[in-house]
């Protein structure tokens, strides 16, 4: 093993900092200050100005009526019936995503660790979705492999002698998910490809010699190894996922009725193609809101994670 | 890679059979492009290829424009937040202070603010700015959005650099600079090429704010296909040609780089 | 930092040539269907007659259109100078002052504009947008299919008839659909219809107090016909079905009958788009209890914000794009079939149009007749066929076709549907206060 021992995360753990190197250090702060400085900017003005909005009467349609309106645009929005089961909606996404993506996207990988023919070909292959644009990726799953009556599924279905599916109207939280989740496998299909290659192939030996099945040894061995990884891609995917708006912007539009309305459409009807941006505003404010809870619950799980690796 | 004996012929098969599923809706818009709208409505793999549909696209847009713009924000930002994330990252991984840990986190936690929610704060901003539908708007946006990614990855590149070294040039009386110059980026520059790779897919392929900031002078390829995305009659040819146009580009540099990406993607991940 | 100069510089060039070329460039918001297609198409002829004036195009789809048009012209952004709007938001932005009157030259000749149609586009007598096409609704059918069943389609059908009529030719089996009409939900997609099925079956969207009538029997009847039938006899994935996917569903032989708005009647009856160019029959919107409000009123116009900075190029463009000699243009390039239809009552009185168009006389009727100012059996404070000309229509038609749309997939009943829109609808009225 390696000497240094890396830590994702700046702790203050982390392995004996030299006393050059404490903070402090006037070229330190001045390297980090434009990272900082236009990162706050971007954060705090936008969200002093939706913070604003929210508290004021503002639909585009109508802008000579204004004022300030206290919480009745938060009290409106709460009151939306789709307001809740749009947060349901946004929990079940990211989470079926995230499962299909790691689990599919690990055991992709497993595979693709073995040497077969033409692996190279076949690893582009999977990693095409990664670059594929989500406003073309959805017109391609929409029109072209979906669609109940010229779609790919609906010819595989006919040519088997059975009813074709209309995925988009039967199931459709299903067909957002599939074609999500066919843009972030290959994601998480890179990180975990190249965390398993770093993985020292002796000890695998040694545990074949031991007589340990492939089973044992990917239990044992391998997951372990990729756990570190794994937390990497959960929280990468959650950041991304958490936005996610092109995908059901082209395909679904939110519905049918509102089966597919996640907050972040939610917000989107309401401030651009209703133009209440009070109420929006409300909503971007909340979600906000939401997105830091999460982004705690992540750093937990990250911070667990990086220390059980410390232990060992 | 790691085992110097072949798989059984079985992993070979699965493999193949996994990547080409993966790969059939990719495979599909590629010979749609080359149908009549005609044929474009059947799933028949036999017929006779035409470029009927790239005249009819090239005809009707300004190809090049767009990609002209798509080139310029996407590489031309991602070189922006580079250029920015490379000392914060440099200072975070040599100088962490106390609050190291909270800063990194906090930048990432600002990537996860809803872009829907504050559009319309960003597109008044934009206007009085003068900078809706321009390219300089959309580099600014996307150096911001891409800058916390940019700084993270960087981060864990240099964290892998092992501390001797620099312990050992510090000795011989290099400055900081000549540190980060002629000893960090070398040894990190696998890491940073990927990390360049990942940011210019991203700027590539966003949709929200290239849509809403940009009309005609600065509209990079997302705008391209929001004009083929849904007209009357029959249009899969001609939107699967519009695709492959958008996709071509982006999938064959990350193709070619590909290598740099796999080994590049750790995200500190690795040990 | 040679890469950064590059891109100040290139950043720099764009700058200048944006202002450089402002003087004369004219950037036009429209959407992306054929006819405008085919209009950006044949502008360069306009281009070179006017060598000052520079076009630009940016070509939406309808959705993003809507949205980045009323972006810019709420905010008074000016990015645009010639936009494509509806018949919705002409009157509502003229009254808001976004809009600039239009000054016509005299050859413009404004009285061959069809007057409802010129009515729709006015506020106070001025003219605020020039009409690109217009539309009504009809219902078209396959006259194969009908006589092959003995059956005979009156020339006013009632929703009784399509019902009857979509149970008998309904073959799924063989891949023909009883009966496409629009699914996708929208104001101006399933509601469009669904408006004109509530107005002739005697309902209507408020009462004369602002007070939202969607939980009555009238509303009831109509989203009640509209499931049944479309549930039943509709092709699979209607849910997601608007004008374009019913033209290719129709066009390719998959429909019996399909009402939707009469621009398709020159689309269908083009062999070169259309399998069942020469199948194709036609009558009156169908209608419930009443005649009224029965088929819609929609043109899709051009108008040049107050905020473009390019007025009088801009206008110039917008008259020679709904002009006359326009229409021949299209004619030579396409064929008389194909021009622009429903805005000059000169299109209809050339015997060319009438040859190549045997519908011409009937979509001119129903567009004559479609009246927004009577178009409900009870009285009503607002104006309009298939929407309510306030402001507030927007969001509140997305929130009940989302509803309407739900209920056809089966994911709620109707009942529960109606009663969802009519809260949200009363919310959104005493929001805006209209009701206390």
């Amino acid at each position: 093993m390696t000497q240094h021992v890396l830590d994702a995360l700046p702790a203050g753990t982390s392995a004996t900092p030299a006393p050059a190197r404490r903070a402090g250090n006037p070229l330190a702060k001045l390297l980090l200050t434009p990272s900082v400085a236009v990162l706050f900017l971007w954060m705090i003005v936008p969200l002093a100005m939706t913070l604003y909005f929210s508290f004021i009467r503002y639909n585009l349609l109508n802008p000579d009526q204004t004022g300030f309106v206290g919480l009745d645009n938060y009290k409106y929005l709460l009151e939306d019936p789709t307001f809740w089961p749009s947060i349901g909606h946004t929990l079940v996404l990211i989470g079926s995503v995230l499962a299909i993506s790691v689990i599919g996207g690990t055991l992709v990988a497993v595979l693709f660790d073995q040497p077969f023919a033409g692996r190279g070909i076949a690893r582009l292959l999977v990693i095409a979705p990664f670059f594929v644009m989500p406003t073309v990726s959805a017109l391609i799953w929409k029109n072209m492999v979906l669609h109940p009556v010229y779609g790919l599924w609906a010819g595989i279905f006919r040519h088997l002698g059975l009813q074709p599916i209309d995925w988009l109207a039967d199931y459709p939280m299903w067909s957002v998910i599939v074609m999500v989740a066919w843009q972030w496998l290959p994601f998480a299909f890179l990180i975990l490809l190249t965390s398993l290659q770093s993985l020292d192939t002796e000890q695998k030996e040694a545990a074949q010699l031991d007589g340990a099945g492939p089973v044992r040894i990917f239990v044992y061995i391998t997951l372990p190894h990729l756990s570190r990884a794994i937390a990497v891609v959960i929280m990468i995917e959650t950041i991304f996922l958490l936005s996610i708006f092109a995908e059901i912007f082209t395909s679904t539009a939110g519905g049918p009725g509102t089966e597919t309305t996640t907050l972040t459409w939610l917000i989107y009807s309401i401030g651009l193609q209703q133009f209440d941006i009070g109420i929006a505003s409300a909503g971007g404010v909340i979600a906000v809101v939401l997105a830091n809870i999460v982004s705690i619950f992540l750093v937990r799980m990250l911070a667990k994670n990086l220390k059980g690796e410390y232990d060992k | 890679m790691n085992d110097p004996m072949k798989a059984p012929i079985w992993v070979g098969v699965l493999g193949w059979a996994v990547a080409l599923v993966i790969f059939m809706p990719i495979f599909i818009i590629a010979i749609t492009a080359f149908k009549t709208e005609q044929d474009a409505y059947t799933l028949s793999l036999f017929f006779t290829p035409t470029l009927q549909s790239f005249h009819e696209v090239f005809e009707r847009s300004h190809y090049l424009a767009f990609v002209t713009n798509s080139v310029i924000v996407s590489f031309g930002s991602t070189f922006l937040s580079l250029a920015i994330a490379i000392p914060a990252a440099y200072s975070l991984a040599f100088f962490p202070g106390p609050r190291a840990q909270k800063t990194l986190l906090w930048m990432l936690s600002t990537k996860m603010m809803p872009a829907v929610g504050v559009l319309i704060p960003i597109y008044l901003l934009a206007k009085s700015a003068g900078l809706l539908d321009s390219v300089t708007g959309l580099l600014i946006i996307y150096t911001l959005i891409n800058l916390p990614i940019a700084v993270w990855m960087a981060f864990t590149y240099f964290n892998e650099v092992p501390k001797e070294i620099l312990e050992a040039a510090r000795i011989d009386g290099a400055s900081a600079w000549q540190e980060m110059l002629h000893l960090l980026l070398p040894t990190s520059l696998p890491g940073l090429a990927s990390t360049a790779l990942l940011l210019v897919i991203l700027s590539w392929n966003e949709a929200f704010w290239s849509l809403n900031l940009s009309s005609s002078n600065a509209a990079p390829l997302t705008v391209f296909i929001a004009s083929y995305s849904n007209p009357e009659g029959l249009f899969w040819a001609k939107l699967s040609a519009a695709s492959l146009l958008a996709v071509a580009p982006i999938l064959c540099l990350g193709w070619i780089a590909q290598k740099q990406l796999v080994r590049g993607m750790t995200f500190g991940a690795v040990k | 930092m040679k890469r950064n100069a590059m891109i100040c510089a290139v950043s720099a060039a764009t700058f200048a040539a944006a202002g450089f070329a402002s003087a004369a460039t004219v950037t036009i918001a429209t959407i992306n269907n054929p006819d405008m297609i085919e209009l950006q198409k044949l502008s360069k002829q306009f281009e070179s007659a006017n060598p000052d004036i520079q076009l630009k195009w940016v070509t939406l789809e309808e959705n993003v259109l809507r949205q980045r048009v009323t972006t810019d012209i709420a905010t008074g952004s000016g990015q645009f100078d010639l936009m494509t709007i509806g018949a919705y938001e002409t009157p509502i932005w003229a009254k808001k002052g976004w809009l600039t009157p239009l000054n016509l030259p005299a050859s413009y000749d404004v009285n061959d504009v069809i007057k409802p149609v010129r009515d729709g586009l006015s506020l106070n007598g001025k003219l605020y947008a020039v009409p690109f096409y217009s539309e009504s609704s009809m219902t078209y059918y396959r006259k194969d299919l009908f006589d092959a069943k003995g059956l005979k389609m009156p020339d006013q059908p009632t929703w009784n008839d399509i019902n009857g009529f979509a149970e008998k030719l309904n073959d799924k089996a063989n891949g023909v659909y009883g009966i496409c009409l629009r699914g996708q939900a929208g104001w101006g997609e399933n509601m469009a219809l669904v408006g004109t099925m509530v107005n002739t079956f005697g309902g209507r969207w408020f009462d004369q107090q602002w007070k939202p009538t969607i939980d009555t029997p009238e509303w009831k009847k109509a989203v009640t016909t509209y499931v049944d039938i479309l549930g039943k006899y509709g092709p699979p994935g209607a849910s997601a079905n608007g004008f374009n996917e019913n033209l290719v569903l129709f066009g390719s032989g998959k429909c019996a009958m399909w009402i939707d708005a009469t621009v398709a009647a020159g689309m269908l009856y083009n062999g070169k788009e259309s399998k069942v160019a020469d199948k194709v029959a036609f009558a009156q919107a169908p209608i419930g209890t009443s005649p009224k409000g029965a088929h819609w009123q929609w043109m899709w116009s051009l108008a040049v914000p107050k905020s473009s900075k390019n007025q009088e190029a801009a206008q110039k463009f917008a008259a020679w794009a709904t002009s006359k000699e326009y229409i021949q243009l299209v004619a030579k390039d396409l064929g008389w079939a194909s021009v622009p239809s429903g805005t000059r009552e000169s299109t209809y009185a050339n015997p060319e149009y009438q040859k190549a168009a045997p519908f011409a006389g009937f979509v001119l009727n129903a567009i004559k007749t479609a009246s927004p100012t009577d178009a409900t059996v009870q009285k009503v404070p607002y104006i309009g066929i298939q929407f309510a000309t306030i402001p507030e229509f927007q969001s509140i038609g997305t929130v009940v076709g989302q509803q309407v749309a739900g209920a056809l997939t089966g994911k709620s009943t109707v009942d529960a549907a109606l009663k969802a829109s009519q809260a949200s609808t009363e919310r959104a009225m005493r929001q805006a206060g209209y009701l206390k």
